[in-house]
């Protein structure tokens, strides 16, 4: 069935046929066609965001938290600019994002018109794929085509720059029979030579793990169920990047807990000492890896991804299988059920016992107190009085997302959100503002600094405006926390330009939005004001003061080996807990 | 929620940017570019024409001064008289550009284009390809007992006719340079 309407129109009808229901937005003169025809209709809601940035980071959560495409709609020039940094926070994460960006009429183009940017040219490098529409004839098969490459293949965000001219032509629109790229397709089904050999290697192996990233989450639920069944036959132990946290449940004994700069120390020396390693969706970045050519000296490597490009792109590996993760962990599971392979019980319980002396250290442990609150004890205290609702938990980025990620368990996927490869001060809050619109009856935590915060507080108008309960938890240690551990290690604690002057009184802002402020400063009171908090019913901004001198450890310094790892001063003596032969591998 | 009534009467507004300018005759003109051989300066030159909706129809580059690290890009363009001095003036604000020259203004310049024409085929086709190729002056640069791959420098209307007559004689890949070009007479850029 084809219709005549304007290409405004068409954006609309294409969006309601793609099913989108949210769409985050902030109106400008190259847009306002399109917000028009939004006008007229009450399929596609738009939630009206305070900044552009907060638009994208919001389609992230809603999109991260939901497995679905997240929308966006800016207008032409500062509008676009604003996006950029959600735009390219998606682009590291893997977030399957439309961005609808308004551009001058294309006569104007190049002509530094008003509110004129280069959007396809600023976009290039941080979008998956980006389109100029320049006729109308192409609008229609470009906007179902986008959303086919956002969510296909690695996912990322995709740019649609629509000129102000074709937004008022007037064409034919029908909906493609499919939303396929012509030439794009991604290869979802693994190699099964390659599988099978996976599979050999997985059963001879001695000291395995298993290294599990955001492209499990990225795969859907059932990924997460397939890796759940695989680790459970193997036996193997397993450990996820800042990414991947929930594919695996956090409480299950095989679970090492996060790996990396600031993993378990159990999670880093299992990679640094395993003979066979299962990456299955993670992409051996640098704060994974560490110092590259100490990194897992001796063991032999699988690699699980759909991007072609991330085998062997850091990390050399002996099996490298391109596909989506749910297919071939789909592969394993079965291979290994036929095969019924017979492992080494014997090196694998040996293997085992090394993990269980790591463990012993309690890298975690840290100095509790009574009269401050200790930041991973607000963590541990948010977590064990709000474990048993659906929760779903965003953070800034510092130390705080650090602890969030060490401290609190996930047991589900698409339950934590934050930015991991750009790290982007000011993506809770927004993004906790997506989850909590897909999510309308769960808690959503905003685990927060108090320096990130402010980045992109603004959006506290939004969660007002329609209603969104999410919570702000701000850990407030009056410092860029992150920035000034580093001082402190590795610039002879010259705190430059890293204290939190001129704080807002973050109980009298929340006030000032319309929300519910909260402040705590005690442990002994924390637990009641938390319960405050999660029976509130409207936003909240809880300033939890925190100790301002605390560090996140254990840390790999940059530039350094998984077993160059520091601990904290809290932590178990190395020589208490390990014998020889663990000594041998760390 | 209340909202401000609409005071504006009038008919509505289409859009606050102008018009559309009325169509005015397009022309091809080939300019030759130098710039600093720097890393990025062939993005800076293609993301000015992508980004200001400018067209190429064809992009020639290679260092052509090894010492100075110079290069010379050639690049033909079509638009309006109004649009080819517009993309003179931008490429000459490029910080590494040296120099713009429009050898279509500057008069008749030399252009040339090298083809590769790769046929495959037996028989009457093979013969016939070998005889064109013989009257455009092409050159044979391999031969099997199946296949030919010929050689032809010309202008773009040459290799253009080449191209199409070679099609009905088992053309299966091409590869052209696009344009270089050089303008006539002692004087030089
Ligand atoms: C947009 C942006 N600017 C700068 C940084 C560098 N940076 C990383 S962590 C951090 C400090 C964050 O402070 P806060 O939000 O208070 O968190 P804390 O570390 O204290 O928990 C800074 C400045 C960043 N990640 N993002
Ligand atoms: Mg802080």
């Amino acid at each position: 069935m084809s219709e005549t309407m304007t290409g405004a129109e068409m954006v609309v009808r294409a969006l309601q046929d793609q099913g989108v229901e949210h769409i985050f937005g902030y109106p400008g003169g190259a847009v306002l066609p399109i917000y028009d025809a939004l006008f007229h209709q009450d399929k596609v809601k738009h939630v009206l965001v305070r900044h552009e940035q907060g638009a994208v980071h919001a389609a992230e959560g809603y999109a991260r938290s939901s497995g679905k495409v997240g929308v966006v709609l800016v207008t032409s020039g500062p509008g676009a600019t604003n996006a950029v940094t959600g735009l390219t926070d998606a682009l590291m994460d893997s977030i399957p994002i439309v961005c609808l960006t308004g551009q001058v009429p294309t006569h104007l183009i190049g002509s530094d018109a008003f509110q004129e940017a280069d959007t396809v040219g600023i976009t290039r490098h941080c979008t998956k794929h980006n389109y100029l529409v320049k006729r109308i004839e192409d609008l229609p098969r470009i906007m179902h085509e986008a959303f086919y490459v956002a969510a296909n293949g690695r996912p990322g965000p995709v740019v649609i720059d629509l000129p102000k001219d074709i937004q008022f032509a007037s064409g034919t629109y029908a909906r493609p029979a499919s939303n396929q790229h012509k030439t794009y397709r991604p290869q979802v089904q693994g190699d099964m030579e390659k599988i099978k050999a996976a599979i050999a290697l997985m059963a001879s192996a001695k000291r395995p793990v298993f290294y599990t990233g955001g492209g499990v989450v990225n795969a859907g639920p059932q990924a997460a169920a397939l890796l759940r069944e695989l680790v459970r036959l193997t036996g193997f132990p397993v450990t996820s990047t800042l990414m991947g946290l929930g594919a695996y449940p956090a409480s299950d004994p095989q679970f090492l807990g996060m790996l990396g700069m600031h993993g378990t120390y159990e999670a880093n020396l299992a990679m640094h000492g395993c003979d066979v390693m299962i990456n299955i969706g993670a992409r051996f970045d640098d704060r994974i890896t560490g110092r590259l050519d100490a990194f897992s000296p001796h063991s032999r490597k699988i690699h699980v991804d759909i991007d072609p490009s991330s085998i062997n792109k850091n990390v050399k590996v002996d099996i490298g299988i391109v596909g989506d993760c749910a297919h071939v962990l789909e592969d394993m599971v079965r291979l290994w059920r036929s095969t019924a392979p017979q492992v080494d019980k014997v090196a694998l319980k040996g293997w085992w016992d090394n993990i269980a002396g790591w463990r012993g250290r309690k890298c975690l442990a840290y100095r509790k107190s009574s009269d401050v609150i200790k930041p991973q004890y607000a963590i541990e205290r948010l977590y064990e009085l709000t474990k048993d609702r659906e929760v779903y938990v965003t953070t800034e980025v510092g130390q705080h997302q650090m602890w969030a990620a060490q401290f609190f368990k996930f047991e589900e996927p698409n339950r934590w959100m934050t930015s991991g490869g750009l790290g982007t001060m000011g993506y809770g809050l927004p993004a906790a503002i997506g989850a909590q619109l897909a999510h309308p009856n769960a808690l959503v935590v905003d685990i927060a600094g108090e320096a990130s915060i402010l980045m992109n507080m603004q959006e506290m108008s939004t969660a007002l405006q329609y209603r969104l309960p999410v919570k702000v938890f701000i850990l407030n240690n009056e410092y860029m926390g992150m920035v000034r551990q580093w001082q402190e290690l590795l610039h002879g604690g010259r705190y430059s330009e890293s204290y939190s002057h001129s704080l807002p009184d973050f109980v009298k802002l929340a006030e000032a939005y319309g929300g519910v402020g909260i402040r705590c400063d005690k442990p002994d009171v924390l637990d009641d004001a938390i319960r405050e908090m999660i029976d509130t019913p409207r936003p909240v901004i809880f300033d939890c003061v925190v100790d301002k001198a605390e560090n996140c450890f254990p840390m790999i310094p940059s530039g350094k080996a998984h077993n160059e790892m520091i601990l904290g001063d809290a932590a178990e003596d190395i020589g208490s807990v390990i014998d020889a032969k663990g000594k041998m591998l760390v | 929620m209340q909202h401000v009534q609409p005071p504006f009467a009038g008919p509505p507004m289409k859009s606050h940017y102008s018009d559309a300018p009325a169509a005015e005759p397009i022309a091809r003109h080939t300019l030759a570019v130098i710039v600093d051989n720097e890393p990025g300066v062939l993005a800076r030159i293609a993301g000015l024409f992508s980004g200001r909706g400018y067209n190429i129809e064809s992009l020639t580059v290679s260092e052509t001064e090894h010492e100075k690290h110079l290069s010379r890009i050639t690049i033909v363009t079509t638009g309006t008289a109004h649009v080819i001095e517009q993309i003179k003036a931008q490429l000459s604000r490029l910080v590494p550009v040296h120099r713009v020259d429009d050898l279509t203004v500057n008069g008749d310049a030399i252009e040339r284009e090298l083809v590769l024409v790769k046929v495959v085929g037996k028989g009457e086709a093979r013969v016939e390809a070998m005889r064109l190729a013989q009257a455009f002056g092409a050159r044979t640069v391999d031969a099997t007992l199946s296949s030919f791959i010929f050689e032809l420098t010309g202008t773009s209307d040459e290799t253009e006719r080449f191209i199409s007559l070679m099609t009905a004689c088992g053309l299966t890949e091409v590869a052209r340079t696009g344009i270089a070009a050089i303008g006539r007479g002692a004087e030089s850029m």
